[in-house]
């Protein structure tokens, strides 16, 4: 499914300031939005990965998901 | 004076200060004062390697080899009344952190994740100004779960301001070890926190000491403070005595008020580490948050070498970090054993 929203600012893919949201620093965050609604995510993140629940959308993990 | 003699007069201060060290330091095992420290920061970077070298000689002379390995997970996240300027957790800052609880499986998989990497140590942290009944009570059901699972990995807890009664109830659980950071000097402390007091810190870290559990008391570099303060925490720490100090970089955070800083430099950041080697000689020094960023792989491993011993291995509370099997692998490279848990029972 195609991202719409940026998940680590939650504004559109064609909003979102890419320089801000896509270097080292955000390499090392866990998505924070939902990119099919931008919902803010419940976020727990574990020794070897994370886990982000979006409340519409449900369930990401770190090995479903491809930053 | 001229700038030549200024210069010159600026190179003999930077060579006494590493020969001092040496002596002092290296062959009696007497941490620097601050003045001293203060000019160890000061050092220009032609003699960045021979400070690294001869704080990871302190260090192999009054520590070992080894290097203790640890996990750390979050039990807590996110809306913390508290006003740390750096951290995402606050619920004062507009932060996109979300409050969450883990709960008793995902503490005992989140420790079996950490015990298989060779870890000796796994931090339970909570993101409160202290615990209350409800966290007490998931901190003793998780650690009860976690053992009843055949872990025996070492315990540590990180859960913010205690009363004596809460240090008491850790020590009965089992808790070997607790976190508390003093975060930075004491003159800095309220440009960084307003909600609690640095004075407040200390008194839970007496307490934990007192109790007999271990201290680990460390902080966060890059969040304005000068060389001076810098200077004055590293000496602060030293009186402290602590067991470990974990040394976390800033990592700007969304949403908070130091969402805009810039990342320390990676010599500079290597120039602490060396300097608060040479002011804890005997102390557990640790890379923690923020290396990543500032260090990257090449400079982890020059702190590696400049006096750190021990590692946080895979993600962090809510930053993700580099697998831990590359760490793993990076201290095989170098060849430093991990310590065992049997050497630290």
């Amino acid at each position: 499914m195609d991202e719409l929203y940026c998940v680590h600012c939650g504004r559109t893919v064609e909003q979102c300031d890419a320089a801000a949201c896509r270097n080292a620093r955000t390499s090392l965050e866990p998505p924070r939005f939902c990119a099919q609604c931008a919902r803010r995510m419940t976020v727990q993140v574990t020794p070897s990965g994370w886990t982000a629940r979006c409340s519409r959308h449900g369930e990401t993990t770190s090995r479903s998901h491809q930053v | 004076m001229t700038a030549a003699t200024q210069q010159s007069e600026s190179t003999v201060g930077e060579q006494d200060v590493l020969a001092v060290a040496r002596e002092q330091v290296l062959e009696r095992g007497v941490g620097l004062t601050q003045d001293q420290v203060l000019q160890v920061l000061r050092l220009g970077g032609d003699r960045l390697q021979d400070l690294l070298a001869l704080a990871h000689d302190v260090r192999m002379r009054w520590c070992g080899p080894e290097v203790e390995v640890e996990g750390i997970v979050s039990v807590k996240t996110g809306g913390c009344p508290e006003d740390c300027h750096f951290c995402s957790q606050s619920g004062l800052f507009p932060t996109p952190v979300r409050a969450a609880w883990l709960d008793i499986p995902g503490m005992v998989q989140a420790a079996k994740e950490t015990a298989e990497t060779g870890a000796t140590e796994f931090c339970i942290v909570a993101a409160v100004r202290g615990p209350d009944k409800r966290l007490m009570s998931q901190v003793r059901d998780g650690i009860n779960a976690i053992r009843e699972s055949g872990n025996d990995i070492n315990i540590a807890c990180s859960l913010g301001m205690l009363t004596q009664e809460q240090v008491d109830e850790l020590v009965e659980m089992g808790v070997h070890r607790y976190n508390h950071n003093l975060e930075t000097a004491r003159s800095h402390f309220p440009e960084v926190v307003t909600t609690h007091t640095w004075e407040e810190r200390w008194e839970t870290l007496r307490m934990v000491r007192e109790a007999g559990m271990e201290v680990c008391c460390g902080g966060i570099v890059g969040m304005g403070e000068t060389d001076e303060q810098r200077a004055e925490f590293a000496v602060q720490l030293a009186e402290l005595g602590p067991h470990e100090v974990p040394m976390n970089f800033l990592v700007p955070q969304a949403g908070t008020p130091y969402e805009h800083y810039e990342t320390i430099e990676g010599p500079d950041a290597l120039r602490i580490v060396a300097a608060y080697r040479l002011a804890m000689p005997r102390t557990m020094l640790r890379f923690a948050g923020g290396r990543e960023l500032t260090l990257g792989d090449l400079g982890a491993e020059q702190g590696m070498l400049g006096g750190i011993n021990a590692i946080i291995v895979g993600n962090y509370l809510t930053n993700l970090g580099r697998p831990a099997e590359r760490d793993l692998s990076m201290l095989e490279d170098l060849s430093m054993p991990i310590k065992a848990l049997s050497d630290t029972l």
